[in-house]
């Protein structure tokens, strides 16, 4: 009965938590390889050509997946401060910091692949839609939060700096979306509507899907693997890293 | 709660009326910055009536977030900052007195000369009037949210720059509703539905932002 | 082949996303690895300095 409850504060302190990462991003990684490399196959060579966008749609076998994972992870780091405010635990803030740069990432790989997306559909790389206007924002967010991340110098009050920031920016993100829609609407003058995607196959909904579940577990594997690095640079004077380091490479 | 609000007020309207230089610096930016856009697209009165609202707006805002760095930062240098955390009033309030006290120095000068530099780009009557209704709901906001940014950033290093990264995009949601009022106006619209939800943002903003920034303060005096 | 990479005319834009998001992705544990491995050497020099000392 009392273990049940012990066994989750456990994890909480990064010596403990830091065993248990390496097996978690060693399993994720795996399950990320097969997962992206089959839908990478399916992407190609099972996924049919669209008759109206022909071969050039399939750039949303990347560009989707990226941009879910960059809304998912934000919102995700969110929850990791807002418990390290509340439980005051370090491995909460750790792990959104070891999330930042992977989502920044992917908010960078969706703006990319959006824009070789628009290029041969829309015939201009830049639109100012509603999405990707969005998406810009999202990737200033991302920036702004692993600037003051580095800015602080004092870990803890980087810590809970940070968490104030990301809470700032989530309560603000529905803002920003409907703002930005808003004023999307409003200048329909010349831009081209871009509800591209109409029915879609299923073949091609499923490849997505695994795509998105790939890019799912690569970023755990990245954020555990960096999480740990995050600990050990914090960590470096604690007697268990001590041990650590007389043991390895 | 309402005597302690009263005054810090009081006390930063007096200290800021001994540096009046920095009010004018503030302004002065904001008059430069609008006159510059002239200069670089050209004198054609009906483009620059068109693009107006936007470049009055973007002034504005970038004139007030050059001054958030003053909210808090004196205060934290002579250590007045802590003494005041330390004190039984709750610390929101102290925030917002000295967010108003900013705010009637920094962004009130600017409501009152943003129709003077709409007259440079043709601007009429009644579009003038609502650039200043929507500046008069959009800066307090603008003071607001920055103010969140000012008290995360207090005594570091890359403050400014890094203040400016942090809080601009905060500020957009602020600037389309503000820009856009002035521009439904200009074309006919009418700006009520913007206006309506740049009060809305101000409500909001004076209800959440001063406890994000009592909780931000408290972490950067720790 | 060359009409698999041809991508129906699309391949510059194809190839080109999905080239830049294969970057990222192995970019992104390459640099992971050099921090790892520059933080572990330090804590590795920090002990082998502190064993010293104590002898």
């Amino acid at each position: 009965m009392s273990s049940r409850l012990i066994n989750w504060f456990k994890f909480s302190s990064p010596a403990t938590f830091y065993p248990l990462a390496r097996k978690i991003s060693v399993a994720s990684a795996v399950i990320a390889v097969v997962l992206i490399a089959v839908g990478l196959y399916m992407s190609f060579f099972v996924a049919p050509t669209d008759y109206k966008q022909g071969e050039g749609y399939r750039i949303i076998f990347v560009h989707v997946p990226a941009s879910w994972m960059s809304m998912f992870i934000y919102l995700v780091m969110a929850a990791w401060a807002a418990m390290g405010l509340v439980f005051n635990t370090r491995l909460s803030a750790m792990m959104a910091q070891a999330l930042a740069p992977t989502g920044a990432m992917f908010a960078f790989i969706s703006l990319w692949t959006g824009s070789f997306w628009g290029k041969p559909m829309w015939g201009t790389w830049w639109v100012w839609d509603a999405r990707i206007t969005s998406e810009l924002i999202l990737l200033f967010l991302y920036l702004g939060y692993m600037a003051l991340r580095a800015a602080i110098d004092d870990p803890r009050r980087g810590d809970r700096a940070s968490a104030i920031l990301l809470l700032v920016g989530v309560v603000n993100i529905p803002i920003i979306y409907y703002s930005v829609q808003w004023w999307n609407t409003l200048h329909q003058g010349s831009t081209i509507k871009m509800n591209a995607e109409t029915t879609m196959d299923e073949t091609m909904l499923i490849t997505m899907l695994i795509m998105t579940l790939g890019f799912w577990a690569y970023s755990i594997a990245v954020a555990m693997a960096r999480v740990r690095t995050v600990i050990l640079e914090r960590e470096r004077t604690a007697s268990w890293v001590r041990e650590l380091g007389l043991a390895g490479s | 709660m309402l005597e302690p609000l009263y005054w810090i007020i009081r006390r930063d309207l007096t200290i800021a009326m001994r540096r009046r230089a920095d009010v004018f610096t503030t302004l002065i930016f904001f008059v430069i910055v609008v006159s510059l856009f002239p200069l670089g697209i050209g004198p054609e009165p009906e483009t620059l009536r068109q693009i107006a609202p936007g470049i009055v707006w973007v002034g504005a805002l970038l004139a007030s977030m050059l001054a958030l760095e003053q909210i808090f930062s004196a205060d934290h240098r002579d250590g007045t900052l802590e003494q005041m955390l330390l004190t039984p009033q709750p610390v929101s309030v102290l925030v917002v007195g000295k967010i108003l006290a900013h705010w009637l120095v920094s962004g009130v000068p600017l409501v009152i000369m943003a129709p003077v530099l709409g007259l440079q780009y043709n601007l009429s009557a009644d579009v003038l009037l609502v650039l200043m209704a929507s500046l008069l709901l959009g800066t307090p906001a603008l003071s607001l949210i920055g103010a969140i940014g000012a008290a995360l950033t207090l005594g570091l290093r890359s403050g400014g720059v890094l203040l400016a990264l942090l809080v601009l995009p905060l500020y957009i949601p602020v600037l389309i509703f503000g820009a856009g009022a002035v521009e439904a106006t200009a074309s006919g619209l009418g700006g009520q539905a913007h206006l309506s939800m740049l009060a809305a943002i101000l409500v909001a903003s004076l209800v959440l932002a001063p406890l994000a920034t009592a909780a931000a303060l408290r972490v950067a005096e720790d | 082949m060359a009409e698999f990479f041809h991508m129906g005319g699309y391949g510059l834009y194809v190839w080109g996303s999905f080239g830049i998001t294969a970057l990222c992705m192995i970019a992104e544990p390459l640099l992971l690895r050099g921090r790892s491995q520059s933080i572990r050497k330090r804590i590795a020099r920090m002990a082998r300095v502190e064993q010293e000392v104590q002898q």
